[in-house]
């Protein structure tokens, strides 16, 4: 029992010879926001706004495909999605299709806490967020150059990517991307001290995507879930996230199957989604943390209040 | 057992005091659309391509909250959403905030075929729209009178409506058709989603699928989306069976009821209709919805905690029946 914490930055087909200084600063921005949950957590916070707030941290880090960082469409472009759960009460808040809020998650805690709706898209997400007077910024501070560069390689290769393949200078020889060459978003789950679970996860999307594109990550119930269970936030492939209603499925396999959490994640990772889509992460009603992916790897980090702390990206015994 | 089924909605939650001619409207059409899939199944057309093929009828029709006689945005417009979902390899295609698309169920269905995608909403999914060159016409095609209406009634009142398709005599008689609001997420605001559409079929080869589609809340916030366009919630198919939900999206989404038919199904075992009763029962808490839902194996439920829903169904041995109550 106890407070848990897991976080993501997305899964996908992250080549083992990433060049450290595109290692570093990821693992760096796991670390710090490790440690901000963590904090977060044993001052009593709830696992609400412990989620929150671990994800406007990797909103606000470039490196990944969230907020600044995030993944351009198909016009070179930011549309951002999010959505946040808490599993005490089951209430949720989405929104998709954002272009000048800093903190999408924010504004999706703002439509489940100040609206009657759970979900909202587009202008009248924007026009929302301008109402409640959340920050927001010419859409070109989401912009990176190296998104600028993997939009231009995915037009080039005339695919639609996920993220993570290595924006080079030169003419890429390009290794056919597998059907699973993909990451992209950030998530974070918890369990509070008071025993309460929650859910976060926000995107950019894919990269060269068409414009309104929605993927997984605002689908309550794909790549977002958390009951009175579990929490789950999903990474990968947003069309086999949504097949596979992987956030839902975890929490159901252990309702209705009575499988650990353990068990039930790995089930969702191994079975319900093709090689190389998927990833998650996920903790349960008594403190339990499990982080399972049948991709290359998934940046990650977790810890418990029993004292058990991991960072990653690959797998490190590869027994997988 | 075996054989095809099938089954349509038009909304769950209904005013008890409905006019009978109004009664008597929606369940010819429900009949006529009823009829089409039949016919088309007895041709042998795949699921897929007959809920596609009922849902545009009922879209086309102005009578329930889809296509033509869609619910309206507070701003006076309307923006449809659908999804569809083919259960054999659980393919799916979903739109959300389409403005000018004829028949929006057509459009996902392009989504899940003609795209790399599953769901494509507001301009994004115009644009693909008319790439595709689907049928198009302007935004007004879609509001009727009646609808015109109720949204008068509805910001006067404050409140999102109960989209009874009562003819509106005054704020008086609106005021005694519409029960006191119910609370949801603490507002007071009562948010059954009206008359949504939808169709599950299982032909003839075992083959699931489920579509859905609506107009909406009455009076929503622009940019607004439901659970009609979001997998797992309004809409589910896969090897077991097709669910089509409709009433409180808020509701349905947090109980993720179309998966949770289909995963009480495969993981615990239960028949459709235990599924069924179970997800009504037990996953809804304090909202209101139904569903209809038709397994692999030729049978067709459905349930619905709310006072009425607009329904009929049919097997291949010659069952039909279609109702309100």
């Amino acid at each position: 029992m106890g407070w848990a914490i897991a976080l993501h930055g997305g899964a996908g087909d992250i080549p083992k010879d990433l060049p450290p200084e595109r290692r570093k600063p990821r693992e760096a921005t796991l670390r710090r926001c490790l440690e901000i949950g963590v904090a977060a957590l044993k001052a009593h916070k709830s696992a609400l706004d412990v989620v929150e707030l671990v994800v406007r941290e990797l909103e606000n880090c470039p490196h990944f495909n969230a907020g600044r960082g995030s993944v351009l469409t198909t016009d070179g472009t930011v549309e951002m999605e999010a959505s946040i759960m808490d599993g005490k009460t089951k209430n949720c808040g989405a929104v998709s299709g954002l272009t000048t809020v800093v903190n999408a998650i924010s504004l999706a805690r703002l439509v489940m806490e100040k609206t009657p709706h759970i979900y909202l898209a587009f202008d009248g997400a924007e026009a929302f967020a301008r109402e409640q007077g959340v920050e927001t910024v010419d859409s070109s501070h989401f912009i990176t150059p190296e998104n600028i560069e993997r939009l231009k390689q995915a037009r080039e290769a005339n695919r639609v990517q996920i993220d993570y393949t290595q924006p080079i200078k030169k003419a890429p020889k390009i290794a056919p991307v597998p059907e699973g060459d993909q990451i992209g978003t950030v998530g974070c789950v918890a369990i509070d001290t008071q025993g309460n679970l929650a859910t976060a996860t926000s995107t950019g999307g894919l990269v060269n995507k068409m414009v309104g594109r929605i993927g997984d990550t605002p689908i309550i119930g794909t790549g977002t879930y958390a009951n009175h269970l579990c929490a789950v936030s999903a990474t990968g492939k947003g069309e086999s996230i949504i097949r596979a209603t992987v956030g839902r499925d975890v929490a159901a396999l252990m309702e209705y199957k009575g499988l650990s959490l353990e068990d039930a994640a790995a089930y969702v990772v191994e079975e319900g989604a093709p090689k190389g889509t998927v990833g998650l992460v996920a903790v349960s009603a008594t403190g339990e943390v499990t982080m399972p992916y049948n991709t290359t790897g998934m940046f990650r980090a977790c810890a418990t209040e029993a004292g058990h702390t991991e960072l990653g990206i690959w797998s490190s015994e590869s027994n997988e | 057992m075996g054989g095809w089924a099938i089954a349509v909605h038009g909304g769950a939650g209904v005013d008890p005091n409905l006019p009978p001619q109004r009664q008597d409207e929606a369940k010819q059409l429900l009949t006529r659309c009823l009829n089409l899939g039949i016919s088309a199944l007895r041709s042998s057309l795949p699921a897929i391509d007959v809920v596609e093929l009922v849902v545009r009828a009922l879209e086309s029709d102005p009578l329930f909250n889809s296509g033509r006689g869609s619910a309206l945005t507070e701003n006076g417009t309307v923006e449809m959403e659908a999804s569809i979902m083919d259960g054999p390899k659980r393919r799916c295609g979903a739109v959300s905030g389409v403005t000018t698309v004829k028949n929006p169920i057509s459009l996902a269905r392009l989504v899940m075929d003609k795209s790399p995608h599953s769901y494509l909403a507001f301009s994004g999914a115009e644009e693909f729209a008319k790439q595709q060159g689907v049928e198009m016409v302007d935004n007004e095609y879609f509001i009727t009178e009646d609808n015109v209406g109720m949204l008068k009634l509805a910001k006067e009142a404050n409140s999102i409506l109960y989209d009874y398709r009562i003819p509106i005599v005054g704020l008086e008689s609106c005021g005694a058709a519409a029960e006191s609001p119910i609370l949801m997420n603490g507002l007071p605001i009562s948010v059954y989603a009206p008359e949504t559409v939808g169709c599950v079929v299982v032909d003839g080869q075992g083959r699931c699928a489920a579509a859905t589609s609506t107009g909406g809340l009455m009076n929503k916030m622009t940019g607004r989306i439901g659970d009609s366009p979001l997998i797992g919630a309004g809409t589910y198919a896969c090897d077991l069976c097709g669910v089509s939900c409709t009433g409180e999206g808020e509701a349905i989404i947090r109980g993720t009821l179309a998966r949770d038919v289909a995963a009480l199904m495969e993981y615990k075992e239960l028949s459709l209709q235990e599924a069924v009763d179970y997800v009504i029962n037990k996953r809804l808490d304090e909202g209101k919805a139904g569903l209809i839902a038709v397994s692999k194996t030729g049978e067709v439920a459905c349930g619905f905690n709310t006072n009425g829903m607009f329904r009929g169904c049919a097997t291949e041995d010659g069952f039909t029946k279609v109702g309100i109550w």
